[in-house]
């Protein structure tokens, strides 16, 4: 039953993942670029966690850890270097 | 029991995020695009996550797990903030209907 649910938000997250990869191609700026590749880092997280429960191995849930850290840690970089320190907050 | 509720969360996380990904496709703005993809995705992460916390019922796994949802929590809005106003900055191109903009009103940030 839960590997079912697995496997359709699965499907769904993969659906996601082409939508998003269009507004990747597409965008016209680039900070649209940016949270284009967050959303896709989540959805990647996403895929992980069910990967976990369709194989049933615990040793993914590191794997999501590190990702959710790498995130932030390369949105907020980009930020500032697109501002180029003007932003004083 | 516990099966059905960790099918009904994965299936509504999932939901969430294919919401938010038709949002980023579909909405006009960079701020509205935004306004779709940081609340919905740390939404749905946190029902995916908490489909496998019931999946997976031991203390390790929970630990874990609440780590990362209070660690999303944390910072999505904080790397959401710092990119709008990035773009704010840049001085891209704004959808033409806004009606205000209380950022340009108080600190004349805006190039155009």
């Amino acid at each position: 039953m839960i590997i079912l649910g697995a496997k359709i938000a699965l499907y769904l997250l993969i659906a996601s993942f082409f939508l998003i990869m269009v507004r990747l191609i597409k965008g016209p700026t680039l900070p649209d670029r940016v949270i284009s590749l967050d959303l896709l880092a989540f959805v990647a997280l996403g895929i992980v966690l069910l990967n976990m429960i369709i194989t049933g191995e615990l040793e993914y849930l590191d794997i999501v850890i590190v990702i959710s850290l790498v995130i932030f840690i390369a949105t907020v970089a980009i930020a500032k270097y697109l501002t180029k320190g003007k932003d004083h907050d | 029991m516990t099966d059905w509720i960790a099918f009904i969360a994965l299936i509504t996380g999932a939901l969430f995020v294919l919401v938010s990904a038709i949002g980023l496709l579909r909405l006009p703005d960079l701020f509205m695009r935004m306004h779709a993809t940081t609340k919905t995705t740390s939404l749905g992460i946190t029902l995916i996550l908490i489909g496998v916390l019931i999946t997976f019922p031991t203390w390790s796994v929970l630990l874990k797990g609440l780590l990362i949802i209070a660690f999303i929590f944390l910072t999505s809005p904080l790397g959401a903030h710092m990119i709008s106003k990035a773009g704010y900055l840049l001085g891209i191109k704004k959808w033409d209907r806004y009606v205000r903009d209380d950022l340009n009103r108080d600190h004349h940030l805006s190039k155009e």
